[in-house]
C-alpha cells in the first residue's frame, strides 16, 4: 500500500466519514464520557484499539468463512457476536497480564463491546474493501480505515470535550442547561464538518 | 431450506468457538482477588482524597490487605474509627492513630505585608503564582486567592479577612487535598498536638525578608540556638523543627525576634 493511499484512507475516515459527526454512530460515548478531557482521552485508546482488533477478526471471517458459503448477509449477527467474545477475552488477558493498561483503559471496555461505531467500521470495511484485489492488501486497506474511524473518534471527542468544558463555565438558559445544550452543539459541530466534504478528495484525486 | 441449516450451523460453531475460548481463557487466566479487599473498602469513608498516598480508597484498601506493613491509620478523614474497623476485618491491631490538621505556614496578611503588584486576571492562586510570583511582595507565603478552599472536600479551610488562609481545626479531617493544590506548599498536615509551628515558607535571607513582610522569618537562627533539645535547624533560612525531638517547652517561641513560631493556640490561652 502506497503512502499516498494510506494517508487518502486515514484522513477520509477522520474528516469527512467522521463516525460520529458525519455518520452519527457512536453517540453515546460520545455523549456520555466526553465530560472530561481524561477520560475522553482514554475512552478513545480503547475505541481505537478494539476498532483495530474487531476488524482484523471480522474482515477474514466475512472473507473466509460467511462469503464462500453465501452468508454474506449473516454479519451483523456474527460481527455483534465475535466482537462482544474478544473483548471480553481482550479484557481477561490485560486483567492477567498488564494490570496497569487494564486499570487505565479496563473501564471502557466493556462499554464497547457491541458499541455501534464499532459494528459499523467492520461492516463499513467489508463493503467497501471487498474485492476481487488479493486478500493481503484490501485487508491492509480495511486496518487502515479502522485506524482513521478510531482517531477520528478520538478528535471527536477531544474536541468535544473542550466543547462542553466551555459550555459549563457559561449560564444556559435554563431550559437548554444540561443535554440539550449539548446536542446542540454536537450539531453545530457536526454542521461544521460537512465542510471538510470534497477536500481529500481534490487533495488526493 | 438449505441455506437456513448452513447459516445455522455456521453461527454456531462460531458461537461455540467463541464460548470456549472464553471460558477456557477465564479459567487459565482467572485473577486471584482476596475477598477481604471489599470488606476493608466498606470500613474507608471512600472520599478518594488521597491523603494517604495511595490511589484512593480502593488503592488502600488493596495495600493494607495485600501488604502487612501498610499502616491502618494513614486514614485522616475516617480517623480512629475506620482504623479499628479495619483493623477488625484484617485482625491485626490499629496502632496508634494520630489526629492531624492541616496548617497554614504563613502570617503574612494584610497587615503584615504588602502588594507589589495588582493582579487582574484568572482568580486562582495556580494562575496568580505564575505572573511574578503573585500579588504579594513575598513569593514564597499564601496568596489568598483560594486554591485550598475549593480543593477542600469537607469546607475547613477559607481565606480570612486578612487575605491568608486559616484552617478551621473543627471539621479539618487532615487529608492534605489543600497541600497538594497550595503553589507555594505552605500547607503542611502536622498532628494536632505539635506545641510549636514554624509560622513562614520564606527562604528569601534576612534583610530580604525584612523587606517584605513583618512577619517572616529572618533565619537568624536564634530558636535553633536557644532550643534545649537541639530540634530546631535551620534550612535555606528557614527555621524547621524536628518534632521527634521536640519537648514543646517553647523557649524558640519566646526568643523568636519576628514571633513567627507560634505556640499551639491553647497552649497560648493557658499562658495568657
Amino acid at each position: 500500500m502506497s503512502i499516498k493511499l494510506f494517508f487518502s484512507i486515514v484522513l477520509t475516515a477522520i474528516f469527512i466519514e467522521n463516525y460520529v459527526l458525519q455518520q452519527f454512530l457512536g453517540i453515546c460515548p460520545f455523549l456520555g464520557v466526553s465530560k472530561k478531557l481524561d477520560s475522553a482521552v482514554g475512552m478513545s485508546a480503547a475505541v481505537i484499539f478494539v476498532m483495530l482488533l474487531a476488524t482484523a477478526v471480522t474482515y477474514p471471517i466475512q472473507n473466509f468463512v460467511l462469503n464462500p458459503n453465501g452468508l454474506g448477509y449473516m454479519q451483523t449477527i456474527v460481527f455483534i457476536l465475535v466482537i462482544a467474545a474478544l473483548v471480553q477475552l481482550v479484557e481477561i488477558v490485560l486483567k492477567r497480564y498488564i494490570p496497569s493498561l487494564h486499570a487505565s483503559l479496563g473501564v471502557y471496555l466493556p462499554l464497547i463491546t457491541t458499541n455501534c461505531a464499532i459494528l459499523g467500521v467492520c461492516i463499513d470495511n467489508v463493503d467497501s474493501y471487498m474485492g476481487t484485489a488479493a486478500f493481503g492488501s484490501t485487508f491492509a486497506q480495511a486496518l487502515t480505515y479502522s485506524l482513521g474511524a478510531g482517531l477520528g473518534f478520538m478528535m471527536a471527542m477531544v474536541l468535544f470535550a473542550g466543547v462542553r468544558g466551555r459550555i459549563e463555565d457559561n449560564d444556559a438558559p435554563a431550559s437548554f442547561k444540561g443535554m440539550p445544550i449539548t446536542l446542540v452543539s454536537a450539531a453545530i459541530l457536526s454542521v461544521a464538518f460537512f465542510g471538510f466534504t470534497g477536500v481529500i478528495d481534490n487533495i488526493f484525486g | 431450506m438449505g441455506a437456513i441449516v448452513t447459516a445455522v450451523i455456521v453461527v454456531a460453531v462460531i458461537g461455540v468457538i467463541c464460548a470456549v475460548m472464553l471460558s477456557v481463557a477465564s479459567k487459565v487466566m482467572a485473577v486471584q482477588v482476596d475477598e477481604r479487599i471489599p470488606l476493608v473498602r466498606e470500613c474507608l469513608p471512600g472520599a478518594n482524597c488521597g491523603g494517604c498516598g495511595f490511589p484512593g480508597c480502593d488503592g488502600y484498601a488493596a495495600a493494607m490487605v495485600n501488604d502487612e506493613d501498610t499502616p491502618l491509620t494513614l486514614c485522616a478523614p475516617g480517623g480512629a474509627a475506620t482504623a479499628e474497623k479495619v483493623a477488625n476485618v484484617l485482625g491485626r491491631s490499629a496502632g496508634e492513630m494520630v489526629k492531624s490538621y492541616a496548617y497554614v505556614n504563613c502570617l503574612g496578611d494584610c497587615d503584615a505585608t504588602g502588594k507589589k503588584l495588582d493582579y487582574v486576571g484568572i482568580e486562582t492562586c495556580a494562575a496568580a503564582k505564575l505572573t511574578f510570583g503573585g500579588e504579594g511582595k513575598c513569593t514564597f507565603g499564601c496568596i489568598g486567592l483560594g486554591d485550598c478552599t475549593r480543593a477542600c472536600p469537607s469546607d475547613a479551610i477559607h481565606i480570612g479577612a486578612k487575605g491568608i488562609a486559616r484552617v478551621d481545626t473543627r471539621v479539618c479531617t487532615g487529608c492534605s487535598a489543600c497541600a497538594k493544590v497550595c503553589p507555594n506548599h505552605i500547607i503542611s498536615i502536622l498532628p494536632a498536638e505539635v506545641p510549636v509551628r514554624i509560622s513562614c515558607s520564606s527562604h528569601d535571607k534576612g534583610p530580604a525578608v525584612k523587606a517584605k513582610c513583618s512577619a517572616g522569618c529572618l533565619g537568624c537562627g536564634m530558636c535553633m540556638r536557644k532550643c534545649p533539645s537541639q530540634a530546631i535547624h535551620m534550612e535555606n533560612n528557614l527555621a524547621v523543627i524536628d518534632y521527634e525531638k521536640c519537648t514543646g517547652c517553647g523557649t524558640c517561641a519566646a526568643v523568636c525576634p519576628a514571633k513567627c513560631i507560634l505556640p499551639r493556640p491553647e497552649a497560648k490561652q493557658a499562658s495568657a
